[in-house]
């Protein structure tokens, strides 16, 4: 469904990211890991168009999207959240959800409907009158998704939904994310919570100064020198062998 | 809309068509008052509603604060009394064409500002910039005769645009305010509207659920622009005579920027009610002068009150005065 093939994007001298090559197929949750700064979140912006890449070629069910503005990205059904939340926060809950139910309606009943139901989905049915700007970060989370889902997107583009929540938040968000994927919209996202990406993805690639290092199942993943070294620094990965050889 | 919002709107509307009967009534029964002085108040407080409305539609809602919107109203008090006086057009012919005037100065600047990924302050200067070369030809070339400035002949005749009572031009502006009402409530009612207040909080997540965010900006320019250019003719036919620092003069962008704060900006009232607000203190500080001596060599007072209203509201009531009528009531407003 998305094919990302050799996308560079550098700022000034530095390579944010280097060749990275990325597939996500029609109803998988693939999920893109790596250290901080490895240039996760530059990807996500190429891919969605708020980055020109440097090179590389990013294709949407089979149509070529490589820097196509974001709003048109939209349109073509590919949205994105952002890991800084960004509400509007002067607008209530059902108004913000509104903005993206706008783009597939002219009409405002309807809007409101789709806004009021996406609401629901992500658990907010009961703070569609509340302030952008009166959310907690859970709170200001699951607005991003159901603002995001409000577009109809066919593949969904979270940016750590999970970042700052507590365990019960995340299980909650974990089931909503199933949910949205279980509904037919297919899902990529950055994530640091371990515990989630392992129970959600069935696909995981990792990123580590700009370059694709490992993809595979999460079990191969865990298993991955590269990957372990990644985290942990250099010779890591043969030490934890040495130490568990030793036990 | 609630009920009672509408049945306020209702009566606000019904005491705004019987006003000028109603001080006509008091006058001719003796009570001191000068009736034509106190509709001619009434029309300013229309007037000035309306050209602010042109403003708080992308400066308040869409968030494109502007600081040379004068120049929208120029280009509409040029464009049809060059029309009128110089080509011979009948004014009222020479409104719409004003009004598309106002319309393509918008789209331009738009175009040329947002293209250039002006926001914010470098907007507001722009549009400063943008207004004073305005100002600067319309004194040096021919066709707007100068720095002398344009006369409107005389000739009260309605089909002429001049109205010898000043009654009608009184229910004029009125519903000029009227319209420039309704199009704010749609704003706040339909997709246009939602997308101009997402691209106002925040431009990145509008452009990220699916908002041509630049296309949005020029357009709501253009529609300000045309609104304000129609207030530039009412303007011309009403006092006829412009010259260029009446017609792009920095007051007039102050005024209309000034109301809308006042009033609340990004909100349905707010013009209106920031018009009622100044057009009060302008006359009711005018007539202290007059009855104060010592006020007398302090002119304008109102802009000194202004000033104080200004820094007041900005320190204290960030949403303006519509904003003491609290945040409205949450489902209420959502009835589709």
């Amino acid at each position: 469904m998305l094919e990302v093939r050799g996308l560079s994007k550098a700022f000034g001298g530095l390579k944010a990211v280097d060749d990275a090559t990325l597939d996500v197929r029609q109803g998988e949750i693939v999920a893109l890991i790596g250290p901080n700064g490895a240039g996760k979140t530059t990807l996500f912006a190429a891919i969605a168009g708020f980055h020109t890449p440097d090179a590389g070629r990013v294709t949407l069910e089979g149509h070529d999207i490589t820097g196509l503005a974001p709003h048109r990205i939209c349109a073509a059904g590919m949205v994105r959240t952002f890991q800084i939340t960004q509400p509007f926060a002067k607008i209530d809950v059902r108004e913000n959800v509104m903005v993206g139910a706008w783009l597939r309606t002219g009409e405002r009943a309807e809007a409101m409907r789709r806004a009021e139901a996406v609401a629901r989905q992500v658990g907010m049915g009961d703070q569609l009158d509340q302030l952008g700007a009166d959310l907690t970060v859970a709170g200001r989370k699951r607005l991003e998704l159901a603002r995001a889902l409000a577009t109809g997107p066919k593949l969904l583009l979270l940016d750590e939904v999970m970042a700052g929540l507590n365990p019960t938040e995340i299980a909650e968000i974990v089931d909503v994310i199933r949910a949205i994927r279980d509904s037919g919209v297919t899902i990529l996202l950055i994530e640091h919570v371990m515990q989630a990406v392992t129970s959600l993805a069935e696909q995981v690639y990792v990123l580590n100064q700009g370059r694709m290092i490992s993809h595979g199942t999460p079990a191969e993943i865990a298993a991955d020198p590269a990957v372990v070294e990644a985290y942990l620094g250099h010779g890591a990965a043969a030490r934890l062998a040495r130490g568990a050889a030793h036990a | 809309m609630s009920r009672g919002t509408l049945a306020l709107c209702a009566a606000g509307l019904l005491a705004a068509i019987l006003y000028p009967l109603v001080v006509r009534g008091l006058a001719g029964a003796g009570v001191g008052v000068s009736a034509n002085y106190l509709i001619n108040v009434g029309m300013l407080v229309f007037f000035v509603a309306f050209i602010g409305q042109s403003w708080n539609i992308a400066g308040g809602f869409a968030g494109q604060t502007s600081f040379g919107h004068v120049v929208f109203f120029g280009t509409g008090a040029y464009c049809s009394t060059i029309l009128h006086v110089t080509h011979g057009w009948n004014p009222w012919l020479a409104w719409p064409v004003a009004t598309a005037a106002g319309a393509l100065v918008g789209w331009a600047i738009g175009a040329l500002a947002f293209r250039a990924g002006l926001k914010g302050s470098y907007f507001a200067l722009i549009t400063l910039a943008f207004a004073e070369v305005f100002r600067i030809l319309a004194n040096s070339v021919e066709f707007t005769r100068g720095g002398l400035g344009m006369l409107i002949k005389a000739d009260q005749r309605p089909e002429n645009f001049q109205f010898r009572d000043p009654m009608w031009i009184y229910y004029l502006a009125l519903a000029l305010c009227v319209v420039s009402l309704a199009i704010a409530w749609q704003l706040t009612r339909g997709r246009f509207g939602a997308r101009l207040v997402a691209i106002r909080e925040n431009e990145d997540a509008a452009r990220a659920l699916g908002i041509d965010v630049y296309t949005e900006k020029v357009k709501v320019l253009a529609l300000s622009g045309a609104m304000c250019a129609a207030g530039g003719t009412f303007y011309a036919q009403k006092y006829l005579y412009i010259d260029p620092s009446i017609a792009f003069g920095v007051d007039k962008s102050v005024e209309m920027l000034l109301v809308s704060m006042v009033g609340g900006a990004g909100t349905v009232f707010g013009p209106l009610v920031g018009s009622l607000v100044l057009t009060a203190i302008n006359e009711g500080t005018r007539s202290l002068a007059s009855v104060v001596p010592a006020l007398k060599n302090v002119q304008p007072l109102s802009l000194i009150v202004y000033g104080a209203m200004l820094i007041l509201i900005v320190a204290r009531l960030p949403d303006g005065l519509m904003g003491l009528f609290g945040r409205r009531k949450s489902g209420k407003r959502h009835d589709a």
